[in-house]
């Protein structure tokens, strides 16, 4: 059996009588950049939210490295720290600097020297183009830069996999360009990342795999050239005829 | 014996001048030493409030944590809803009666308004942290921090900013509250008032110093509260790092205006904080 980074295995999620998510079954590979697309309310964003524990999946499993991350006595904890997420709302700490946004991280959770930390943090605030900017707090920069910094400090804990929920959603066109300019450089650079995004564009050109999603369930899944460009499932069609429209 | 009203204040001012700056002073150290140490228990108690569980995952963990709030809950609501002063009585007395111990004018001083202002601080923290969105809390999970870590270095900081006004409400209160103590026979400064004024029954001249001196007091201390907010909010601009960014050492530019902002609109939002 193929060590997969992340094995999703009939994953359900129910909260009360919603059903949101229903038998999802799906892998990650190192090196993979899966796109998840689909309505809002589709249940992309919940799916995320499971494989980082953020929600408690109602029944299935997730294999983490071939190990169940939902039995008793596991530490989610360790977990995220080697699978990182980026949110809409960008969630970085307020109460910090640019600078220490990025290094809490490491030398909290990590428990890397303050030095040491400050170099990681450094190199992947100027990946990202934000370096100038390590003593601005979260207030008093742009939206565009506040999720620059958000992924610069989920790979300044240099993860085994980056999960993106929708990290576009929030930004003006402009400030989307920037973004997933940097999320273009890091798939070339080879980083395992599962993105939920809204953005065909770059679910076309920059994934290796594209999940379509409807109504809680994998409707569709395969390369970005069989869902853009011969896309089998009805649900599939209509969603993407709706965006070719826009 | 002076007979107007001015001649009568500079006579009391002369020789008890003192004795109204011991008892301001003793109003201030415990208004202020008491909602110190009842900043720190209203902040164990809406930490203990807060504390996220599962009955499922844990039910040992769950059970015990549903029991102390109980007991938090029943420390809060009796203690915010009955008089100080009663308070006062009711523990100084009750000690001495029921457990032989006599307490010294400053232990129980501290004790009543630590404990009455604690519960208050309570209710006081908790919203504290309800207020700070969400988020933060998913953004210092997600990089695996442990809720201890989660609220150590986030969620508490972010609250404590949010509360400042409240504190310096509470701060305020106490140093006005104290004055109930007397019942219990401290010597602060409504008691010093008291006591020169029986001297010579000049009662309205010795209360308009004892009013004075309770409004400088307030009065400086909201002030110095402000002052202490808006140093917590940190500087409106900041300083833009230049090509070298790992040697911080090299020019460091200050970067003061924002060109697509007008300063004073700017200005006015960092003092909302960060809510």
């Amino acid at each position: 059996m193929a060590d997969h980074v992340l094995e999703v295995k009939h994953l359900g999620k129910t909260f009360g009588k919603n059903v949101v998510l229903r038998d999802i079954d799906f892998t990650v590979d190192t090196g993979d950049v899966t796109c998840i697309i689909g309505a809002s309310g589709s249940g992309k964003s919940t799916l995320l939210r499971c494989i980082n524990l953020l929600e408690t999946p109602t029944c299935g499993e997730i294999l983490h490295h071939g190990k169940s991350i939902m039995e008793k006595g596991f530490n989610p904890s360790k977990y995220r720290a080697k699978v990182g997420m980026v949110f809409q709302s960008f969630n970085l700490f307020n109460n910090m600097t640019v600078l220490d946004n990025c290094m809490i991280g490491l030398t909290k959770v990590l428990g890397v020297k303050k030095e040491e930390a400050k170099k990681t943090a450094m190199f992947y605030l100027e990946k990202v183009g934000m370096a100038p900017f390590i003593n601005a707090k979260p207030r008093q920069i742009s939206g565009g830069q506040k999720q620059r910094v958000a992924i610069a400090r989920a790979l300044a804990m240099e993860p085994e996999v980056l999960l993106f929920d929708e990290p576009t959603s929030a930004l003006d066109p402009q400030m989307v360009g920037e973004v997933l300019e940097v999320m273009r450089t890091l798939a070339r650079e080879g980083l395992t990342m599962l993105v939920v995004t809204h953005e065909m564009a770059f679910a076309r050109d920059v994934s290796s795999h594209v999940v379509f999603m409807s109504d809680g369930v994998i409707c569709e899944e395969g390369t970005p050239q069989q869902i853009f460009e011969a896309p089998q499932h009805e649900r599939t069609r209509e969603f993407l005829e709706r965006f070719r429209n826009n | 014996m002076p007979q107007t009203f001015g001649a009568k204040i500079i006579f009391i001012l002369q020789n008890y001048g003192m004795t109204f700056l011991r008892g301001a002073g003793v109003t201030m150290v415990i208004a202020v030493v008491s909602t110190f140490i009842g900043l720190i228990i209203g902040f164990l108690v809406g930490i203990v409030q807060t504390i996220p569980t599962d009955r499922q995952q844990n039910p040992v963990k769950w059970g015990l944590l549903g029991f102390v709030r109980i007991i938090l809950n029943v420390y809060v609501e009796v203690f915010r809803g009955t008089p100080m002063m009663v308070q006062a009585m009711f523990i100084y007395y009750g000690a001495a009666m029921l457990f032989r111990i006599n307490m010294d004018m400053w232990t129980a001083a501290f004790f009543i308004v630590s404990i009455n202002t604690g519960a208050y601080m309570a209710e006081t923290v908790r919203g504290g942290i309800l207020s700070i969105d969400p988020g933060q809390t998913e953004g210092a999970k997600a990089i695996g921090m442990t809720h201890f870590q989660t609220m150590v270095h986030v969620v508490l900081p972010q609250a404590l900013r949010n509360i400042m006004p409240q504190i310096g409400n509470n701060l305020i209160i106490n140093i006005k509250d104290t004055c109930v103590l007397t019942v219990i026979g401290t010597v602060e400064l409504f008691y010093s008032s008291k006591s020169v004024a029986g001297a010579y029954y000049w009662y309205f001249e010795s209360f308009t110093i004892a009013m004075i001196v309770y409004f400088i007091l307030t009065f400086v201390c909201s002030r110095i509260l402000r002052a202490l907010e808006s140093k917590m909010d940190g500087p409106d601009s900041y300083d833009l790092a230049t090509s070298d960014t790992l040697a911080h050492t090299s020019g460091m530019t200050r970067f003061t205006e924002r060109p697509e902002k007008d300063p004073k609109v700017d200005r006015f939002f960092s003092t909302r904080g960060d809510l």
